[in-house]
């Protein structure tokens, strides 16, 4: 281990402070003794956001289509939907703000940091209820027109994804305490957390922009 | 026990190789009766090269069978790559896989290129579970249809609006009754009513989807004068097996008459 | 991906101990084999049903016209003795789905891969064993959800396996459309979940977890297909999964992604506009066709290892083995088109997907091709593992061959829908999948249970099943010819179908004896799970990193630590080598693939 102080008793061995690329050799390392190329963990959440991607760019193809046909009546974009937005990069940011500060060995303003991602975080999912609301007091619903039905399916899938990270949150919660700079647990989280901030702008995008 | 497999497997290949071929070697196909005939040609042709391949590594595959089992003495040859062959079977695979394809997509072609401007213009609807069968007329355009003016009791099947002034000459056949007159193209424009259907003409090598909410064209020419059946190919409900129309190809000059006949 | 903390945490964990109550190790368990074991026989039961359901069917189109009282306990299937139509149409709904998803993705994929992956790599577990039990318990209320639909409402799904809308979207236009599509819906959603929580898990296992030496080049050709399938998996499924919630609400919420304007149900207007039933079969046939490699890649990768085990030499070619695999792959997700030639899509497209369709012979083609030079100056040694092996390739060349046939826009017109494709896509798809599955079986059960399954039945039943299969799917080719149509409840309503009759006869008596002869697999199965004889670590002197373990593998797979690879696990017949194979793990620097690293 690079750095064995910090690591804390309650961790599995061979996860000190280089979580990305730990190598563990053969028979070394305690419980893991075949040869880890990279962090599974990280590898195999980045093999789950490539399937979430495959599943927005299937709606996105379906999306294309659609709008070629001659029913399509465009529906404008709730304005709560900037501010909601604004509170999910607000959300990515203090969650890096969190990152930092536990590298730097601050953990109580991590703490600190962490929560408001999560509130924020809350925020937009509370936001986005709050948009489907605003469009069905227009009397914009699902089955309004083709495009409502691709906006309300697709804002909800997204919330759906925000929700298991909520989850997700509530678990490193709590644990909160037993929190060290090695851990890779936030690193692994905001990986989640920002993939899906950057699905969100990629739907605006798609759904209001082009 | 094991030589007897080796046997056994080696027999069984040997087999399927002969029946399959002398089955194949029959007449499957129903009579063709359009002008279609580069599909049966194409067909043939595909027998005839996969049919060789069949028996080659088949009779490869029950040889090895046979010969390559263990006995006292026997021994393997610890061989296991040579890139000439491998380069070899791998290029002549795909030069025997372009010439299909070049060949098909010919064949498609000439199958999807347009009609003469003289083909004879037919509209044919599916429904659960029927065809409807409707022509232009001397005017050459189909009537408007409207979903709303369906009305079965009236036998407005397909909806047509009776206001529209291209309606007024429209031919609506009794349901699954189809009249083409022989030796002339003839255009068939496929929608359908409700769900997915497809027009299958078993002897003139004719299919084509019916899919709601889209009028696709196909086109062919009949050849022979007789009494043939349309098939439904697409699974479309619980009557699927009963959508069953009949096609009566006529003599052109006796055409009028019969759809007339068939009117009554 | 809310418990990638924990279960990283107890992927460390576990090896230092073994779970000790018999709820925990064996119905919760997070042991590979375990979990492997489970979706294995869970897959075999649902192959049961599914196959109980094809013989129903083969009943119905040999003798349409006889009525079968003694099947009127399917009160919902039959009425005096005669069976009503849409309950013929549930059959094959739900034949064609169980046997795609719940059986031959599963058994191959999620059964062999949970049990041999970690074998295969050298490594105590998969990376996730969380996530990998929480795949099986997600499995199996997708399977709970398909099985009751038949038992709910009106009855199961009838739409067919595809489910093609608007047949699907509208729930008045086939009775049992009602909940049973719903229930078919869910279904899918849960087995996709389950399939994408194997599919990480066997990504992540197989390219970071190998043992020291083991590089990609040097894994045995089942875990290359483990490896392809689960990738194809991970990115074909979700196109899957966003059609299923697309048509969910098409069917509940009101929505028209797939159904068009001016429909007209049974003199009711459609209250539906603008969708297009085509974007449905494009979605899903871009899962469809990968699907179709995910169920045959790993019986082509069995075979190949259970092949250069009996034939007692390496196997021929394998970097253009390896090379076909993923040329396949690559290729399944440009080919779904030729599923649509005649469905009214843009004939320019069907040309577009004949290229990649006639293209992707050719790397089936090579794999056979090396499979022959295999054979060539072996010494086959026919056990009933070789038996199912040689069995696939058998399938594989008759199969494959159609599918020259089909390929081709033109020839297509006449055998869409009709039984040429049936026959086709049973000799291979499903053929070479059942066959490798049963190969597969015979030669890793020492892994599974630390016995031997009795040879000679195992041969008995490999000879009824390769010559009733034969008889049951090959005249398929020649009604397809005559133009007999798919899903057709009575064919002999048309003139033209009316003359095959007695070859249906034939087929459906074959297919009884194919479906009777695979009792003797499961009495051969349990009766061997128990009873057979003990296995040693090695019983087929194999040379792959699995024979290293103890027959059954304890938990954590190695006793001590877990060796190192030097070679590849094709070494048979070594020149100079003592013995007629040299295990993966031998430093001797003998044979052409040996070496430290």
């Amino acid at each position: 281990m690079a750095t064995p102080a910090l690591d804390d008793p309650g961790l599995p061995p061979g996860r000190g402070s280089l979580p990305a690329l730990a190598v563990v050799g053969h028979g070394g390392g305690g419980g893991r003794d075949s040869q880890v190329r990279f962090d599974p963990t990280r590898f195999g959440l980045w093999a789950f956001l490539g399937t979430i991607s495959m599943l927005f760019i299937g709606f996105t193809s379906a999306y294309m289509l659609r709008r070629a046909s001659a029913d399509w009546a465009p529906i404008a974009a709730p304005p709560i939907l900037w501010l909601n937005t604004t509170l999910l990069a607000l959300s990515s940011v203090a969650l890096e703000a969190a990152r930092q500060r536990l590298r730097a060995w601050k953990v109580t303003a991590a703490r600190g940091f962490f929560g408001l991602a999560g509130a924020l975080g809350a925020g937009f999912v509370i936001g986005q209820f709050g948009a489907w609301r605003t469009l069905r007091a227009q009397g914009v619903f699902l089955a309004t027109n083709p495009h409502s039905s691709f906006f309300y399916m697709l804002t909800g899938v997204h919330v759906l994804h925000l929700a298991g990270g909520l989850v997700w949150f509530l678990a490193i919660a709590a644990r909160l305490r037993r929190l060290t700079p090695g851990d890779d647990a936030l690193g692994l989280f905001a990986t989640y957390w920002h993939f899906l901030g950057f699905v969100w702008a990629y739907l605006l995008f798609v759904l209001f922009v082009l | 026990m094991a030589k007897l497999q080796g046997l056994l497997f080696g027999l069984a290949t040997l087999v399927l190789v002969v029946v399959a071929t002398a089955f194949f070697a029959k007449e499957w196909l129903p009579p063709l009766k359009s002008d279609r005939i580069a599909i049966d040609h194409g067909i043939a042709v595909t027998l005839l090269v996969t049919g060789l391949v069949f028996i080659a590594t088949n009779l490869l595959l029950a040889f090895f069978a046979w010969r390559y089992q263990d006995a006292p003495g026997a021994t393997a040859a610890y061989w296991h790559h040579n890139a000439k062959l491998e380069w070899i079977w791998t290029l002549v695979t795909a030069a025997i896989m372009f010439g299909f394809l070049f060949n098909a997509l010919a064949m498609w072609g000439q199958l999807q290129k347009a009609p003469p401007a003289d083909a004879m213009l037919v509209e044919v609807v599916g429904q659960q579970f029927a065809w409807n069968v409707r022509y232009p007329g001397k005017d050459g355009i189909f009537g408007r249809t409207d979903a709303k003016l369906v009305d079965p009791g009236n036998l407005n099947f397909i909806g047509l609006d009776k206001t529209d002034p291209n309606a007024a000459d429209d031919v609506i056949m009794p349901q699954n009754q189809l009249y083409l007159p022989e030796g002339l193209p003839v255009r068939v424009r496929i929608r359908s009513l409700d769900v997915i259907h497809s027009f299958f003409l078993p002897n003139f090598r004719v299919k084509q989807d019916a899919m709601p909410g889209m009028a696709v064209e196909t086109w062919f020419t009949p050849k022979v004068a007789g009494d043939y059946e349309i098939a439904c190919a697409e699974h479309c409900g619980l009557g699927h097996y009963r959508m069953r129309g009949q096609l009566h190809v006529v003599k052109p000059d006796g055409f009028d008459a019969a759809v007339a006949a068939a009117l009554e | 991906m809310a418990h990638a903390e924990t279960h990283a945490a107890e992927a460390h964990g576990h090896a230092d101990h073994a779970p000790q109550s018999f709820i925990w190790k064996y119905v919760f368990s997070k042991d590979h084999k375990v979990i492997g074991i489970q979706y294995y026989v869970t897959a075999m039961f649902m192959a049961l049903i599914a196959g109980l359901l094809a013989m129903t069917i083969r009943l119905q189109l040999a003798w349409p016209e006889k009525t079968f009282p003694s099947l009127n306990f399917l009160t919902k299937g039959y009425t005096d003795g005669v069976m009503n139509p849409e309950f013929y149409a549930m059959l094959f709904t739900m034949h064609g789905t169980i046997m795609v998803f719940f059986v031959l993705s599963t058994a191959p994929v999620s059964g062999f891969g949970n049990m041999l992956i970690p074998l295969q790599v050298g490594a105590r577990d998969m990376a996730f064993p969380f996530l990998n039990g929480l795949s099986f318990w997600t499995f199996l209320p997708g399977c709970i959800v398909i099985l009751s639909s038949f038992f709910v409402g009106a009855g199961a799904a009838a739409g067919g396996w595809t489910s093609y809308p608007p047949l699907s979207a509208l729930r008045s236009a086939v009775p049992g459309s009602e909940m049973g599509q719903t229930l078919w819906i869910i279904g899918m959603v849960f087995f996709i979940a389950s399939f994408t929580m194997g599919g990480l898990n066997f990504v992540t296992t197989i390219l970071n977890m190998r043992t020291k030496g083991l590089s990609m080049m040097r894994m045995p050709m089942t875990l290359w297909a483990m490896f392809l399938v689960a990738v194809l998996g991970l990115l074909s499924f979700p196109a899957l999964t966003a059609a299923s919630l697309m048509l969910l609400f098409d069917r509940h919420f009101g929505t028209s992604f797939f159904i068009p304007s001016g429909l007209v149900l049974s003199g009711q207007v459609v209250n539906h506009q603008g969708g297009s039933p085509l974007l449905w079969q494009h979605l899903f046939w871009f899962l469809g066709h990968p699907e179709v490699y995910i169920l045959m890649l790993p019986a082509l990768g069995f075979t190949s290892d259970i092949m250069v085990a009996f034939c007692r030499k390496p196997i021929f070619g394998y970097k253009a083995m390896v090379g076909a695999m993923l040329a396949i792959s690559g290729l399944s997700f440009v080919v779904w088109g030729h599923h649509m030639f005649v469905s009214g899509m843009s004939p320019y497209l069907g040309m577009a997907f004949a290229v990649g369709t006639m293209l992707i012979a050719v790397p089936s083609a090579v794999k056979t091709f090396n499979w022959l030079a295999t054979l060539w100056r072996s010494r086959i040694i026919f056990k009933t593992p070789m038996l199912w092996a040689m069995g696939v390739v058998s399938l594989f060349i008759s199969g494959g061959l159609s599918g020259i046939w089909l390929g081709q826009t033109a020839l297509d017109i006449h055998f869409h829908d009709t039984y040429f494709v049936v026959a086709h896509f049973h000799l291979i798809m499903a053929g070479a999948a059942l066959f490798g599955v049963f190969g597969a079986t015979a030669f890793w059960f020492p892994k599974m249970f630390g016995r031997m399954m009795n040879d000679t039945l195992g041969k008995i039943h490999f000879w009824f099943t390769f010559l009733a299969y034969y008889c049951t799917f090959f005249p398929m080719h020649y009604i397809g010819l005559a133009g007999h149509m798919r899903r057709i409840y009575d064919p002999y309503q048309y003139e033209f179908l009316k003359n095959l009759q007695p070859i249906n006869q034939f087929i459906t008596i074959s297919a009884f004896i194919l479906g009777a002869s695979q009792i003797l697999f499961f009495i051969n199965y349990f009766w061997s799970a128990f009873r057979g004889e003990k296995a040693t670590d090695n019983p087929w002197n194999a040379a792959g990193l699995e024979w290293t373990t103890p027959s059954p593998p304890g938990h954590g797979n190695w006793p001590g630590e877990i060796p190192e690879v030097h070679r590849w696990p094709f070494d048979y017949s070594v020149p100079g080598a003592e013995k007629d194979f040299v295990l993966q793990t031998d430093p001797a620097p003998i044979g052409d693939k040996a070496g430290s690293h």
